[in-house]
């Protein structure tokens, strides 16, 4: 039956993937491709990577669908006509979907227990992180101390691309603005519907990011998701009452404060360790007990992450939202 | 706490971390003075990890003291060591002269974000050569390529901004590949560190999913390397970028990309996949003599200054791709030894154009008609940096042409039509260098030129330091080039002869 639901899934996902292609309409295409995400994220969940499906939901299908509007009202709603031939992508993208088919025929069976990816290290983080860490969700164990330093690099990723959007953004625009700004700041203010259940919604969304954030070592989530999930909040509340208040709420500083510390408290966490006599991101060393010294590294990374991963995307959102 | 073991991981701790403090750095000069003193810090590391290296010590680090494959480590070899030695002594000898530079290209408002992103493409670089883990490569190669493309778009010319989204769109293309790649071998190994996934492929070399990693690791950081014919994002990055930033990018980004290359391929495919070493050979040694020929030929066409140099830059690629394609311990000593000599004698040269443009406010070759009277120590350097180039003995890249001729002589009758293509090469870049002196020394100057004076005098004196440093390893090459011969017998040690 999930094959079923898994094939009927993947289906819709190259139906949408060709309708993003083919649209001349940005704005439709910006839809789709929220659409997309949405099935991507459902797709992760049915491959039971929760945590993956929960990200892709808050960043893909909200998040981003918000700045491409905010890109959108920056530029035109329809695609530039195509001068030259899509013949040669066309024939790239053939190939090279041929060949991973190709490849798959030798590949294990999805889900087969006797994998390599399953026989290899997989069972030493299964055993080994009761003994270590002592946390339920193994994911988190792999993702904040096993493998923390791909993450710690992921954080910087966040923090490259902000930093990149900012400094680009932060080119004076080249036309003079249109004095529309007006009915921009009141956002939507005179829509009631929108209004009311948006209110509603706020309080919840925070509540909700609050949870994956600290509930990240017993069940699906951790600072990615909380950080991404918060910024939505954020960004609803812009919507319905006005960048300008959400930027009263939380200024730019703090969101550049933000930024920057969530970044230096994951990366502090691993001098630490190297202060105190371990490996640089080695948490055992952080309390006499090196179980609880793994938990406690684990909560702080993750926040550092959260915080991170929540200024970066308020400020690029700000930043596309405060140029037209 | 002694620091020496922990030198891997502070190789690229440090500029990581100092990137978020630089951003917050607000007050005029504040941001270059740290992000320079960083830089410097970076240098000094790689120069202890190269003496380790040298004294026969390995550098081994357990990230977060897991033992590996289990969790992330981090390893340096000569291979690695004398790329460290690249990527941050380009950072920090730029850095030093760059601020001027800078200051004219970038309002002071912006520049907190440039240095940090400065900043993060030299703990990014780092970050690939000093692990040990497949994914980790690709997690510091998001970091490096994203704030490089922050970094090319920084200029004052608008036309960076379609040059970096073609760069952006191939880099991440070429990172998608490797990371197919490594998701592939992992669907059949279970691993991700990379000593481990040389043990682990051997079993199941022969089925179609690892060779098809292979396929797509090579041509994915083929791209970002911009082996001909992927190296249609170079041209345009290079030429619209801030002067300095081309200069460091043109030093070692691409080099990075080449050791990832080299790396993966000797360590995990040669000697695990049958006739993999012919297939590398037939497959990369045409696509680096086209190279050579072609982007040579493309450069004597080019009118400006820095688009000239960047297609110079694709065929040196090719003669470092060439080297390592005749997969013997010679070769890849020539094609080693040539990321260091092309590092430098294209670093120097670049500095000389930052010299140049700061002054002139123009890379045209039209513009630069006679400027050797008002600027005689910038275009000296030039002249000296551009022998380099070429190959003139007495310079470090005679160095690498030597060994690289001497490597493909010993492949026997091919060698001789090889080496025919390398001299036609290397004339060709007599050529597009000529153009520059001619234009430079024996051209009257434009009247607007009048005021131009010499170019300030720190960025000046970095650009003769690499000149200088292209002339003593012209004559002391055993630096690099006992690094280099030590990591060729690394890459081919196991190799079953």
């Amino acid at each position: 039956m999930i094959i079923v639901f898994a094939v009927f899934l993947l289906t819709l996902l190259v139906l949408t993937a060709v309708a993003v292609v083919r649209t001349e309409n940005l704005f439709v295409a910006v839809m789709l491709m929220a659409i997309f995400s949405l099935l991507m994220a459902t797709n992760f969940f049915i491959l039971d990577a929760a945590d993956v499906a929960l990200t892709e939901a808050a960043v893909g299908a909200g998040v981003t669908t918000v700045i491409f509007l905010g890109a959108l009202a920056l530029t035109a709603e329809q695609e530039k006509p195509i001068v030259s031939g899509r013949w040669l992508p066309l024939a790239v993208v053939s190939v090279t979907v041929l060949v991973i088919i190709y490849a798959s025929f030798d590949q294990p069976r999805l889900g087969d227990p006797g994998a390599p990816a399953h026989q290899h290290v997989a069972p030493w983080y299964l055993e080994k992180t009761a003994e270590f860490i002592d946390i339920p969700n193994i994911v988190t164990a792999v993702l904040a101390s096993y493998r923390g330093y791909d993450t710690l690099g992921e954080v910087f990723v966040v923090f490259a691309a902000c930093i990149g959007v900012l400094f680009l953004l932060s080119v004076p625009p080249v036309k003079p603005q249109k004095s529309k700004s007006s009915d921009n700041s009141s956002g939507l203010r005179h829509h009631l519907i929108p209004q009311v259940v948006g209110r509603l919604l706020v309080p919840f969304i925070f509540l909700f990011g609050l949870y994956v954030q600290f509930h990240g070592e017993y069940g699906p989530g951790g600072g990615f998701q909380a950080g991404a999930i918060i910024a939505t909040g954020i960004i609803l509340y812009a919507l319905l009452e006005g960048e300008a208040a959400a930027l009263n709420a939380i200024p730019k500083s703090v969101l550049m404060a933000m930024v920057c510390g969530g970044a230096m408290l994951y990366g502090m966490v691993g001098v630490a360790g190297m202060i105190l006599g371990g490996n640089f991101l080695d948490y055992s060393v952080l309390h006499s007990d090196p179980v609880i010294g793994q938990q406690m590294g684990i909560i702080l990374i993750e926040a550092g992450v959260g915080i991170t991963v929540c200024g970066a995307l308020l400020s690029i959102f700000h930043a596309f939202a405060e140029r037209d | 706490m002694n620091i020496t073991p922990h030198l891997p991981a502070l190789q690229v701790v440090v500029p990581i971390l100092s990137a978020p403090i630089v951003l917050l750095l607000r007050p005029k000069g504040m941001a270059w003075a740290m992000t320079t003193v960083t830089s410097l810090m970076a240098f000094c590391i790689a120069i202890a990890i190269v003496s380790g290296v040298q004294q026969g010590q390995v550098f081994n680090y357990l990230m977060g003291s897991w033992s590996a494959p289990y969790g992330i480590e981090l390893s340096i070899d000569s291979f690695s060591a004398i790329i460290l030695l690249v990527v941050t002594g380009a950072s920090a000898l730029v850095l030093i002269g760059a601020r001027r530079s800078i200051d004219a290209q970038i309002e002071s408002h912006r520049q907190p974000f440039f240095y940090a992103a400065w900043l993060l493409v030299l703990s990014g670089l780092a970050g690939i050569v000093v692990t040990g883990d497949a994914f980790n490569i690709f997690v510091f190669m998001e970091i490096s390529s994203l704030a490089s493309y922050v970094l090319i778009a920084g200029g004052p010319d608008r036309r960076a901004l379609p040059a970096v989204f073609k760069y952006l769109i191939m880099g991440t293309i070429g990172a998608t590949f490797y990371l197919i790649g490594i998701g592939l071998i992992y669907i059949m190994t279970g691993t991700l560190n990379l000593a481990d996934m040389e043990v682990r492929i051997h079993e199941v070399a022969d089925q179609s999913p690892v060779l098809l990693a292979a396929g797509f690791i090579t041509i994915g950081l083929a791209l970002k390397a911009a082996v001909f014919p992927l190296h249609l994002w170079l041209p345009n990055a290079y030429t619209y970028a801030p002067h300095v930033v081309t200069a460091f990018l043109a030093a070692c980004a691409t080099k990075v990309a080449l050791y990832v290359l080299i790396r993966f391929d000797f360590f995990v495919f040669q000697q695990n996949l049958s006739g993999h070493d012919l297939q590398f050979s037939y497959f990369m040694i045409p696509l680096a003599l086209l190279a050579a020929l072609v982007a040579s030929s493309m450069a004597l066409f080019e009118r400006n200054l820095k688009c000239l140099l960047a297609y110079s830059s694709v065929a040196q690629i090719g003669y470092i791709v060439l080297g390592a394609s005749l997969v013997t311990v010679a070769g890849l000593t020539a094609s080693i030894v040539h990321i260091f000599n092309h590092a430098l004698a294209k670093g120097a040269l670049f500095l000389a154009v930052a010299c140049l443009a700061i002054r002139l406010s123009s890379t045209q070759l039209t513009d630069i008609a006679g400027v050797a009277r008002r600027m005689p120590w910038t275009m000296a350097a030039f002249v000296l940096a551009g022998l380099s180039l070429i190959g003139v003995p007495g310079t470090a890249g005679f160095i690498s042409k030597w060994y690289l001729i001497t490597a493909v002589l010993a492949k026997g009758a091919w060698g001789i039509a090889l080496v025919f293509i390398i001299v036609i090469s290397s004339l060709l870049a007599v050529v597009y260098i000529w153009k520059v002196i001619e234009q430079a020394y024996f051209r009257e100057p434009q009247q607007a030129n009048g005021a131009v004076r010499e170019a300030p005098l720190e960025l000046l004196a970095v650009t003769w330091v690499a000149v200088l440093a292209n002339i003593y390893f012209g004559f002391y090459p055993a630096i690099p080039v006992s690094l280099s011969s030590a990591a060729a017998e690394l890459l081919l040690g196991q190799m079953p002869q």
